[in-house]
């Protein structure tokens, strides 16, 4: 082989390498390993993690423990769709290409809104990008957002306009914790971007927010961390909202200490063009037969290089394939009854809450799956709540001091009526 | 039957071949294909607490059983070429086989079910595989520092020219242009514009290369950097890297690798040895962690010493006691990228990967993908035009130029591989070479395999010769044959709507 | 080298774009039939806001046809007075008749004498055959 490839040994393959810049000794790395001791390696690892299938898990914040049905990952383990990649040739990409269709549909209706992209990378750079798209659409250059966004989504959307040089500006939470409407928008302000339910758990008044934002001749962008609320909460895109964003992670896919999760973006069709990532559309075949093909593909970097709407190229694919056979075995009906399980988890837990002396409800607003708890001594309730067996929510200090020692707490239909007592007698200190 | 092919893999379209409608088409109220458990605690009134706010419609989703849906994802998942139905050469995408072992690792509760907001204390195997991972990319770059935040290749180009901006920034003298050679990918030049940098193309040579003197014309002190690709992608190595290197840091610049074709060096060559300053990894090519149909992957960013103030934050680091923590305290940090610790369920696939097979295993990689690539280039000199006849890296790239008088394009020949049972390679690219046919086979194939891919693509040579039409009605034997695009472009249909709403 | 319509009677651009002075003082502009050829089926056509100031060589819209996109500069100064908003709904005009319903925008020229640098059909012609 080596002789018919004009080589005469496997040194001679790297000729074209100048031979100072060959490394002549092994890398430091560790000898190979057999299967049977990386599998040990990588168990003894994961061992040393807490996690939701061995815990109660309250620890929301961005990042949901949700059942996931079987068939989910039974379906997306098919190599063909595991080991496949971009569907640049849609003849032999039918399978991921009709699945996006799908997804962009699903994503339609959840959002309200008529046109989905083919996924990005999480909600915090699905929130960044809904707001680029929207200083191209009105050419200005200032976003102004939310203190109820994630504070994570809100460090990576300050991460990316500061490569721009465009101006970011956070409106802070009324007593409440929801999102006053800024009676103040200036006329340089491209987009207001509000988080539904926001990060400490409340639902937000999106309508006045999109009113003020086009007062103003801006758009509103409506971002989620916890995209079951879709099914509950009135859409987006039926309130004004011209954008909606986030994560999907809830949507089957495992939490995997924090991706590969499932960003989103949906959009009002007049912003078509300037939508970043991949999209799907509908066609037909040379026999007339439908069939789907990346389209609309003048928007991205492989052809509009430094002009494209972003530079994203790979998206989430498996995670979209995770979200839309979930969607699928969930129905309509399903899902609107899993958020509806998951609210009253949390009233359950609010409740209880509201009769334990020494906890409290520090805001008043109303709430879908996840609420801010007053505690009398965070870490030392956390700890109480670890050894009865639950992961016990976020500490808030460092996101929300003006709370005071304050946990956010979530509840999901994985949590049962005795765990959520059990977790609220250990957050109390009550034995 | 004309279209039948003559030889090559198995046939892309036997067995069973199902008509599957839109999962909508198939929805039947009231089905469902999971079943709640039940609620054990007080039903509420959603409307009483969320009043306006609640939603009245029911979300527009399907409604099937279970059986229904795993029928239609097991019928759309037999509609895919996959690396694990046979060769996918497509060049720059490195589509290596993705071993079993990362799939369970993977799928470990301690990982899967891992909350990335958890206190460090309590998920130290994470923290450990992290810092881990960290020092294996350090090593195999030859760079001294890494972040594992960027969740694709073109995040990773995105932080590391975010740390370049906000080093000249730092030095008090920002600079206004990145200088891109011709044949590189277009996530370049959009990484660049997304910092706000102009772009300026540089022409490679006649024989593939960026050539010094080039740079050195384009080269002043409003660069910031230089981004190259090596192996660029042609599948040449950039041979005068260090001179370009040095050309760049003369003039206070910074150099920029994209690390999309790393496979071809594991072990053999490291960019940080050459000069580069910066670059990215996708652990979905080079790493084995599975393309998923377009991503999930993972694109964690190497930099020298001098942008290491400019990572990403949180950092991972090990105490003096051996325990791992998040660190924030970075002042001139570019800041976060990503809502968690980036595609953590990417990379543990990837340190896998290289636990699986070591130093010398890694080298192996590079040799095999080398290897490969020649030994592919040798057997189809002659009856097809290479537009540069030289010894390659991991992939080479031929042009349909021999072909041009029967009529026949690229695209025709692509389509024909499907006919073949071939995922066709990258086509139209790199833009320098027209009717480009990008092939990169990696180190996942056998001499078997490499031999019928090189006889069919022969026998392809000369069907379009003998019979210019089989290859421009190809292809024949999918379940779709070919698909307008123009189409779908002109009338974008982007989501299924009921019968009656579109009427 | 291909057969390429170019009516003797307009005026060409190094960018492939020609220019027809209409009785009325403006200018009528759209691509040759060189470009609609190099870009294959047009599927989209980004127009400029009539009432928009340009400069002679300002990219001022594109047209996109499926892999590529060709930006369109304006062949003169002057302000945009209207634009083939027919365009919008059927971008395949610009295929089947680029020097008729393929029109893309017309013009009211502020610098005349701009116009005269502009290239007849045969130096066009030549500009074509000298990149091919």
């Amino acid at each position: 082989m080596l002789r018919r490839a004009g080589c005469s040994s496997l040194d001679e393959l790297f000729q074209c390498i100048p031979p100072p810049l060959r490394r002549a000794g092994a890398l430091n790395l560790p000898e190979a390993g057999s299967e049977q001791e990386v599998l040990a390696r990588l168990e003894a690892l994961a061992a040393r993690n807490e996690n939701a299938a061995a815990m109660d898990c309250f620890l929301g914040a961005g990042c949901y423990a949700h059942f996931l049905p079987s068939a989910v990952d039974a379906l997306v383990s098919r190599a063909e769709f595991t080991t496949s990649y971009t569907p640049y040739q849609a003849e032999i990409s039918q399978g991921t290409l009709q699945a996006v269709f799908e997804w962009q549909t699903m994503l339609c209706g959840l959002t309200g809104l008529e046109v989905a992209n083919a996924s990005l990378y999480d909600g915090a750079s699905a929130t960044a990008e809904a707001a680029l798209m929207a200083l191209r659409i009105t050419r200005r250059r200032k976003v102004v957002a939310s203190a109820g966004l994630h504070p994570h989504t809100l460090q990576v959307l300050r991460t990316y306009l500061r490569a721009l040089g465009a101006e970011l500006r956070v409106l802070p939470a009324a007593a409440d914790g929801r999102t006053a409407a800024p009676a103040d928008l200036c006329d340089d302000t491209a987009c207001l971007v509000v988080q539904q339910p926001g990060f400490l758990g409340v639902v937000e008044e999106i309508a006045p927010l999109a009113q003020a934002a086009h007062a103003a001749g801006a758009l509103c962008i409506a971002t989620h961390s916890e995209a079951l609320a879709l099914a509950l909460l009135r859409a987006p895109g039926a309130l004004g909202a011209d954008i909606a964003c986030g994560e999907a992670q809830s949507f089957g896919v495992p939490m995997s200490f924090g991706g590969p999760h499932l960003g989103f973006l949906a959009a009002r069709r007049e912003f078509l063009r300037q939508m970043p990532g991949r999209l799907v559309g509908q066609t037909e075949d040379s026999t007339g037969k439908r069939g789907f093909v990346l389209t609309l593909a003048t928007r991205e970097q492989h052809i509009r290089r430094e002009r494209a709407t972003s530079n994203v190229c790979t998206n989430q694919g498996l995670c979209l394939l995770m979200a839309t056979i979930y969607l699928s075995l969930l129905g309509r009906r399903g899902l609107a009854e899993l958020a509806r399980l998951n609210l009253a988890k949390a009233e359950f837990a609010k409740s209880l809450v509201r009769r334990t002396p020494g906890l409290s409800l520090p805001l008043s607003a109303p709430t879908f799956n996840e609420f801010a708890v007053g505690v009398p001594d965070a870490a030392a309730a956390l700890a109480r709540a670890r050894d009865a067996g639950c992961i016990g929510g976020l500490d808030l200090a460092p996101f929300a001091p003006q709370l005071g020692p304050a946990l956010l707490i979530c509840t999901t239909e994985l949590c049962s009526r005795a765990a959520i007592e059990r977790l609220v007698a250990a957050l109390a200190g009550v034995q | 039957m004309s279209g039948a092919p003559q030889g090559g893999a198995a046939n892309a379209a036997g067995g069973l071949a199902y008509e599957e409608p839109l999962i909508f088409e198939q929805s039947r109220p009231g089905r469902r294909g999971a079943e709640l458990p039940r609620c054990d605690v007080p039903e509420v009134d959603a409307a009483a607490l969320l009043g306006e706010n609640l939603r009245e419609d029911l979300p527009a989703l399907p409604e099937l059983s279970e059986v229904e849906v795993v029928r239609h994802f097991t019928r759309l998942s037999t509609w895919n070429a996959a690396v694990d139905l046979g060769l996918y050469p497509l060049g720059s995408c490195t589509m290596k086989y993705n071993p079993k072992l990362n799939e369970r690792v993977a799928r470990l509760p301690g990982f899967a079910w891992a909350h990335p907001l958890s206190p460090a204390a309590e998920v130290q195997g994470l923290l450990e595989l992290c810092f881990e991972l960290e020092g294996f990319l350090a090593e195999i770059s030859g760079m001294d520092c890494v972040t594992l935040q960027p969740a694709a290749g073109a995040q990773g180009e995105l932080a590391g020219l975010m740390m370049i901006r906000a080093h000249f920034e730092q030095r008090g003298e920002p600079r206004s242009k990145v200088l891109v050679p011709d044949t590189a990918h277009g996530t370049n030049p959009a990484s660049a514009a997304l910092n706000g940098y102009q772009v300026q193309t540089v022409a490679s040579g006649a024989d593939g290369v960026l050539h010094p003197g080039a740079l050195k014309a384009a080269m002043d002190e409003t660069v910031a950097a230089l981004m190259i690709t090596n192996p660029n992608t042609l599948g040449l190595f950039e041979d005068h890297i260090a001179e370009l290197c040095e050309i760049v840091h003369a003039q206070g610049g910074l150099v920029y690798g994209d690390g999309a074709n790393l496979n071809a060096l594991l072990g053999v060559a490291r960019p940080g040895d050459m000069g580069l300053d910066v670059m990215h990894m996708n652990l979905h090519k080079t790493f084995s962690t599975p393309h998923g149909g377009g991503g999930p992957g993972a694109g964690p960013v190497a930099v020298k010493r001098v942008l290491a103030p400019y990572l990403p934050t949180p950092r991972v680091q090990r105490g003096p006691d051996g325990r791992f923590a998040w660190r924030d305290d970075a002042p001139h940090s570019i800041g976060r990228l990503h809502g968690g610790h980036g595609n953590v369920g990417m990379l543990l696939r990837a340190y896998a990967y290289i636990l699986s097979l070591g130093a010398a295993g890694l080298r192996r990689c590079a040799e095999a993908a080398v290897l490969n690539a020649n030994y592919l280039l040798a057997r189809l000199r002659g009856a097809w035009h290479l537009p540069y006849d030289r010894p390659v890296m991991h992939e080479c790239v031929l042009s349909d130029r021999a072909l041009q008088a029967s009529g026949v394009s690229t695209l025709d020949v692509a389509k024909r591989l499907i006919d073949h049972g071939y995922h066709p390679p990258t086509i139209y690219f790199p833009l320098t070479v027209p009717g480009a046919l990008m092939i990169e086979p990696t180190e996942s194939e056998s001499l078997e395999g490499l031999d019928r891919f090189a006889d069919t693509l022969l026998q392809i040579a000369e069907e379009a010769r003998r019979d210019p039409a089989l290859l421009h009605g190809a292809p024949h034997r999918t379940r779709h044959r070919r698909l307008d695009e123009t189409r779908a472009a002109r009338k974008p249909v982007l989501r299924w709507t009921p019968q009656e709403e579109s009427a | 080298m291909a057969e390429y319509q170019l009516p003797e009677t307009l005026r060409y651009t190094r960018e492939d774009e020609w220019l027809r002075p209409a009785e009325d003082g403006s200018a009528v502009v759209g691509i040759t039939d060189y470009a609609q050829q190099q870009l294959g089926d047009v599927v989209f056509v980004e127009l400029p806001e009539p009432g928009a100031v340009l400069q002679q060589g300002e990219a001022c819209g594109a047209i996109e046809s499926v892999k590529t996109v060709a930006e369109l500069f304006a062949p003169v100064s002057g302000e945009v007075a209207r634009c083939n908003q027919e365009l919008a709904q059927r971008p395949e005009a610009v295929n089947e008749d680029c020097y008729g319903g393929g029109w893309i925008l017309a013009m009211v020229p502020s610098q005349p004498a701009e116009l005269d640098g502009l290239l007849d059909a045969a130096a066009y012609a030549q500009h074509i055959a000298d990149r091919e």
